[in-house]
């Protein structure tokens, strides 16, 4: 089983771009997975259907029924979050301020709270354009994305994967350096970072590299927008042979990107485009890698 | 004065916005900005200024007193998190998994774990002109962006008076980071490309600020690609777009270069000057 | 000697689970008696963080004196396995818990430090 993680570390690079085109041209080889679950957008390229939804839980909320409640005020000392809140007499927890800690439910002396675990999104599997099966998520606004929607994903991809004795996963990975990209990076066999010759761009690549190197996962980088700035291409082409990282080339800045997406297809679908011949060898490099 | 400027969507030019408004209205008045995207802060790119201060911020965490503990067990109990895990020998405690809500500390019954401080990131302070920079930075490993941003705010909030111009640059997405910089802010900035990808994501963004009820207006960015479907959505929901900047090659290659693009491209001043008197008349 | 397998299903063919933490089953073989119990330990597969610790946790419970997983123990978890006295082993990964126990006894798997 080869697990193809792709990653940028900032958002806006082209990675989900890139992702679905390298997912058209994989057909049904693979299993798709969209990890990037805050905010999920490879969708809108792949056009998924058939789609089977799960209720995903994580995470705790404290309810205070006020029928048991006698106004001690124990569980308003006792909060660091400033989520619990009295009005009339009332106590009320905040949602959005409330962390989940159970240090209330412990504190009541009369066990007026209980920690109920919530319902913070969902995930999906689908039918993409091409036929073969997306796992994707959404996570509800204000959720904490700790990771655990992301490991889901990766765990329903893989699975269904061996059902379906297919030996890929390709998985649009989280921006970022925090939990969801540690979970979209852990068992991940091979790394494909999306660069952009922009300062912030190249900053956080390094961010990033920084921890797949931790996990010691065989990476390549592919430039993207790379004509914008050819001394910063430069620099990038340079950290990446450093580091040992296979160089996969530039991709041109090319309207044509946005052209397409705004027809909800991939870059590869266009006609007449250099740029797919390059992701096609991109992509028959990474298979055999 | 708060004012955030957020996108659901990475890369839509959020800190493009944030750092040409932030050093343009600093030639106006006393202003401040504070990058609050503190898993990977970019501003600093752009911002020239002298660093005045530099901070080491801290979370608090359980530490154990082998001598005083029974091995109970009540602390590995009631944590939620699982930053605390029993041994036979030992109480192991996982500062990167707590949350610091003080459970374990204050309902052990001998006092084993006194609370204290563990390094979680920097803030450091630049000063540009009229302009004063903070930038918040997670060190790496760390998992909780929120406890850094609240910090980071009230900071912010201690140090400068109310009517103080304050722009936050907040996290992409809309997980609790992100509600964490916007929550205490005046007015929300939402920073949006005209495609299907940046359409799908303010819509997100959108419901975000309306839960949180803060009043808010659209910059359009790579004005000019893609379609009118923000637009229209704009227009349904009445959200006011309160400025354009149109897709060129000329700001890609200024921004790539870290930059500010209001000086070089009249357009992106313009876009400024619009953005300004907004953010006057909410004043 | 109690040896301890980190598993997919709860037999001596079923399969070694490569995850430590969030690994489905915990079985423990006690040569003695010659038994091999089962821990379903899916309640840890399941939380958002510190599952190596909780499971790790469990596993002191039984006083194992040998672990034998696919991939090894996570960062965390690792710190807690540190704390006792067992030995550790990984690369056992597309084994069965008796081409495991074979392996490890003709000390072919990865001994961590």
């Amino acid at each position: 089983m080869k697990e193809i993680v792709v990653i940028s570390g900032k958002g806006g690079t082209g990675k989900t771009s890139i992702t679905a085109s390298l997912a058209y041209l994989a057909k049904q080889e693979v299993i798709v997975a969209d990890c990037d679950v805050d905010a999920a957008d490879l969708h809108l390229l792949l056009s998924p259907e058939e789609t089977v939804a799960h209720d995903f839980y994580s995470g705790y909320l404290a309810q205070i029924d006020n029928e048991k409640c006698t106004g001690c005020n124990r569980c308003k000392e006792v909060c660091r979050f400033g989520a619990i809140e009295v009005k009339a007499g009332d106590y009320k927890v905040l949602p959005l301020e409330c962390e989940g800690c159970g240090y209330c439910d412990e504190i009541c002396p009369v066990d007026a709270i209980e920690m109920e675990e919530q319902n913070i999104g969902e995930w999906y599997i689908s039918k993409t354009k091409v036929d073969s099966s997306m796992v994707h998520a959404s996570l509800q606004i204000g959720a904490e994305n700790s990771g655990k929607l992301v490991t889901r994903v990766k765990n329903e991809a893989t699975n269904l994967a061996e059902e379906k004795s297919l030996n890929k996963v390709l998985v649009d990975g989280s921006p970022g350096i925090g939990c969801p990209v540690i979970a979209s990076l852990s068992g991940a066999d091979y790394v494909l970072l999306v660069a952009e010759p922009t300062n912030s761009g190249f900053h956080d690549m390094k961010r990033v590299y920084n921890l797949v190197e931790k996990f010691d996962i065989p990476a390549g980088c592919v430039i993207n927008k790379a004509d914008l700035n050819v001394e910063l291409t430069t620099e990038i082409k340079n950290f990446i042979r450093k580091n040992e990282i296979t160089n996969f080339g530039e991709i041109p800045y090319d309207d044509a990107f946005t052209e397409q997406m705004t027809e909800g297809k991939t870059i590869v679908e266009a006609e007449n485009n250099e740029i797919k011949d390059q992701l096609v060898e991109i992509w028959n490099k990474i298979k055999s890698n | 004065m708060k004012i955030a400027i957020a996108s659901g969507k990475g890369g839509t030019g959020k800190t493009t916005i944030s750092t040409n408004l932030a050093k343009y209205t600093s030639e106006q008045e006393e202003t401040v900005l504070a990058d609050l995207d503190v898993e990977e802060p970019n501003s600093k790119i752009f911002i020239q200024g002298q660093l005045i201060d530099s901070q080491n911020k801290f979370t608090m965490v359980p530490n154990w007193k082998s001598d005083k503990c029974t091995f109970c067990g009540k602390c590995s109990e009631v944590c939620y998190f699982n930053a605390i895990t029993q041994l036979p020998n030992e109480i192991l405690v996982f500062p990167k998994l707590c949350h610091s809500c003080y459970a374990c500390s204050e309902l052990c019954p001998v006092d084993a774990l006194p609370m204290q401080s563990e390094k979680m990131g920097v803030m450091e302070q630049y000063q540009d002109g009229n302009l004063s920079f903070i930038e918040s930075k997670l060190d790496i490993g760390q998992e909780q962006a929120v406890p850094l941003i609240e910090q980071t705010i009230d900071f912010v909030d201690q140090k400068y008076p109310d009517e103080t111009i304050k722009f936050f640059d907040t996290p992409p997405g809309t997980s609790c980071p992100v509600i964490e910089a916007m929550k205490s802010t005046d007015y929300v900035i939402l920073v949006t490309e005209p495609t299907p990808f940046g359409l799908h994501d303010l819509k997100l963004a959108a419901e975000t600020v309306k839960k949180l009820d803060i009043p808010h207006g659209v910059v359009i960015n790579r004005y000019g690609i893609g379609n009118a479907g923000v637009e229209e959505y704009c227009e349904e929901e009445d959200i006011p777009i309160i400025a354009t900047i149109p897709n060129s090659r000329k700001v890609a290659e200024l921004y790539s270069n870290g930059d500010l693009l209001y000086k070089e491209i009249e357009e992106v001043k313009q876009a400024m000057e619009n953005i300004y008197q907004t953010i006057e008349d909410y004043r | 000697m109690k040896i301890a397998f980190t598993a997919k299903d709860i037999h001596w063919n079923s399969e070694i689970d490569p995850k430590f933490g969030r690994a489905d089953y915990l079985l423990i073989y006690d040569t003695e008696t010659d038994t091999l119990n089962a821990d379903d330990n899916k309640e840890n597969a399941n939380v958002a963080h510190g599952a190596g610790p909780k499971t790790a946790e469990k596993l002191f419970n039984y006083e194992p004196d040998v672990l034998i997983t696919g991939n090894g123990p996570g960062g965390n978890a690792k710190r807690a396995l540190d704390q006792g006295d067992l030995e550790v082993y990984a690369g056992a990964n597309g084994m069965t818990i008796k081409e495991a126990y074979q392996a490890y006894q003709d000390g072919e798997l990865n001994k961590m430090d």
